[in-house]
């Protein structure tokens, strides 16, 4: 579980988080969801670290961010993961080494019990016999099956998804948002996804933070977003004619 | 206006003060050591056998061209020939082949790592690195570091042999002196201090080009022109500082 309290952030005079309160909670898919400029990156790259807040706190589990050491830091860093928009895969390694590097960094288990693990993530990503090909000679829906297998190789107890579906088409989005939603269960892990994909809001959407401009503008699960009458909400969901047309459709039958 | 003029990223002071800082988390201990002994490998070789070529090459010519002009000097002086085997040794050993080797390679060494870390700045792969608890300021840079100061002074020594080489194609084969005058130009007026000089100087430029090319590239913001930027600085920079170093180095160590 991961816990924010009061939480901002400025840049200089801009203020982009303005004191978010959010629990993400274990074992189920926490989305970050807004329009572009709402605050969604800036609030995941506080809860994994490369941001320090302003003003407020982020707890893992009882663990208060602002008051681990660096040594700390670095512990709890070994139990997150994270999906970036960009895969940020190593160019230079082939898919195995980029697997593996976090298990040769870390690990002391034996090569055999290493290339056990990572055999184990590529097939979990169904990924088996891609262990020696070069991130740029696989598709992107691959990269992101990599980066999972990469995010997951060491354990951990946290995932960050940053946009994983972005520059994919739908059907390889939704085995992605499958992929992610079947390992926070597996694993019982506190997953959080930032997203602008509807599909996933609706499909996987367990536990939504909407932000807009810097706040807190709704919280809720997937199951609660069509009968909510929030405007905020709907106008991002639904943004666009076609999406409005169905939901109204999908009122109507109610 | 004190705190601005310190906390401002234009001023030199703020750089100056975060470089300075940056060394605590660079020459930290390593997480895993084989992996830092591997990269470290990897540098070295990149560096070393990378820059072999051009650094041959010029220091051929380097060679070459002082024996010549300082033949043309002598034309006109009392001064026995087998100066020019002297004076192309002294000349390669103290200045021209360290500090040359030196300039070249903040050219060519330089902003190949301002732009390697650079990229993995851009990409999030130090970003990545970090959440997976990797100290990136150490993993990325203190190899290449340590990479910097073992190759470069090998590359400075071949740089010296191969000038003095370069001096004695161009003054036997050329026709201005033999080789006997040029062998005992070369076996003159030895003074060993001048090859700890060399040394010294190696050692401190290849530190400067190391690592005012990857806090360059390491702190790196935006996209692709700040990237060419930074590469661009990471030269600059280190030429300035490797001229004002020399300079240094020359009062300290002959007075």
């Amino acid at each position: 579980m991961i816990r924010v309290e009061g939480l901002q952030k400025s840049f200089g005079e801009v203020e982009v988080l303005k004191g978010i309160d959010f629990t993400f909670e274990t074992g189920k898919n926490n989305l970050i969801i807004g329009k572009s400029g709402a605050g969604k990156t800036v609030l995941l790259k506080n809860l994994v670290g490369l941001f320090a807040p302003t003003k407020g706190e982020i707890y893992y589990n009882d663990l208060k961010f602002s008051s681990l050491d660096r040594k700390q830091i670095q512990e709890l860093r070994m139990q997150m993961g994270m999906l970036f928009q960009g895969n940020a895969l190593f160019d230079s390694m082939t898919v195995e080494e980029n697997i593996r590097f976090p298990l040769d960094m870390f690990s002391t288990k034996t090569m055999k019990e290493k290339q056990d693990r990572v055999n184990y993530c590529l097939e979990r990503v169904s990924l088996e016999g891609s262990n020696h090909k070069y991130p740029s000679e696989i598709s992107g829906g691959m990269q992101k099956r990599v980066g999972i297998a990469r995010a997951i190789v060491l354990n951990p107890k946290y995932l960050f998804c940053d946009e994983p579906n972005s520059g994919l088409d739908p059907k390889t989005a939704i085995t992605i948002d499958e992929l992610i939603s079947d390992i926070t269960k597996e694993f019982n892990i506190t997953t959080v996804i930032n997203t602008h994909d509807m599909n996933s809001v609706m499909e996987i959407g367990e536990n939504i933070c909407l932000l807009e401009k810097g706040k807190l503008a709704w919280q809720g699960s997937n199951q609660e977003v069509l009968s909510n009458g929030n405007d905020i909400l709907h106008d991002f969901i639904f943004a666009s004619p076609f999406l409005k047309r169905l939901k109204d459709q999908a009122i109507s039958k109610q | 206006m004190l705190g601005h003029l310190l906390n401002s990223e234009k001023s030199v002071f703020y750089h100056l003060g975060r470089f300075v800082g940056w060394h605590t988390k660079i020459f930290s201990k390593p997480e895993n050591w084989r992996m830092y002994y591997k990269e470290i490998i990897r540098q070295m070789y990149d560096i070393g056998i990378g820059s072999l070529t051009i650094v041959t090459i010029i220091s051929i010519f380097i060679g070459a061209v002082t024996a010549i002009q300082f033949s043309y000097q002598l034309s006109d002086s009392f001064l026995p020939d087998f100066y020019i085997g002297y004076v192309v040794r002294d000349m390669m050993i103290i200045e021209l082949a360290v500090t040359f080797t030196s300039l070249v390679l903040a050219g060519k060494v330089g902003s190949n790592m301002a732009a390697e870390i650079g990229g993995m700045r851009q990409k999030e792969h130090i970003d990545a690195m970090e959440l997976m608890g990797v100290n990136t300021s150490a993993y990325v840079v203190m190899p290449k570091i340590l990479a910097g100061l073992i190759v470069i002074p090998m590359l400075v020594s071949v740089s010296a042999i191969v000038g003095i080489g370069g001096g004695y194609f161009a003054s036997v084969w050329g026709g201005i002196i033999s080789e006997a005058d040029y062998i005992k130009g070369l076996r003159s007026f030895f003074i060993p201090w001048n090859v700890v000089m060399m040394y010294v100087k190696a050692i401190v430029f290849a530190y400067i080009i190391t690592s005012v090319s990857c806090y360059q590239g390491y702190f790196v913001k935006g996209g692709s022109i700040e990237l060419g930027q930074a590469s661009t600085r990471a030269v600059v920079y280190s030429d300035i500082l490797i001229l004002i170093a020399d300079f240094i180095i020359a009062i300290i160590l002959t007075s």
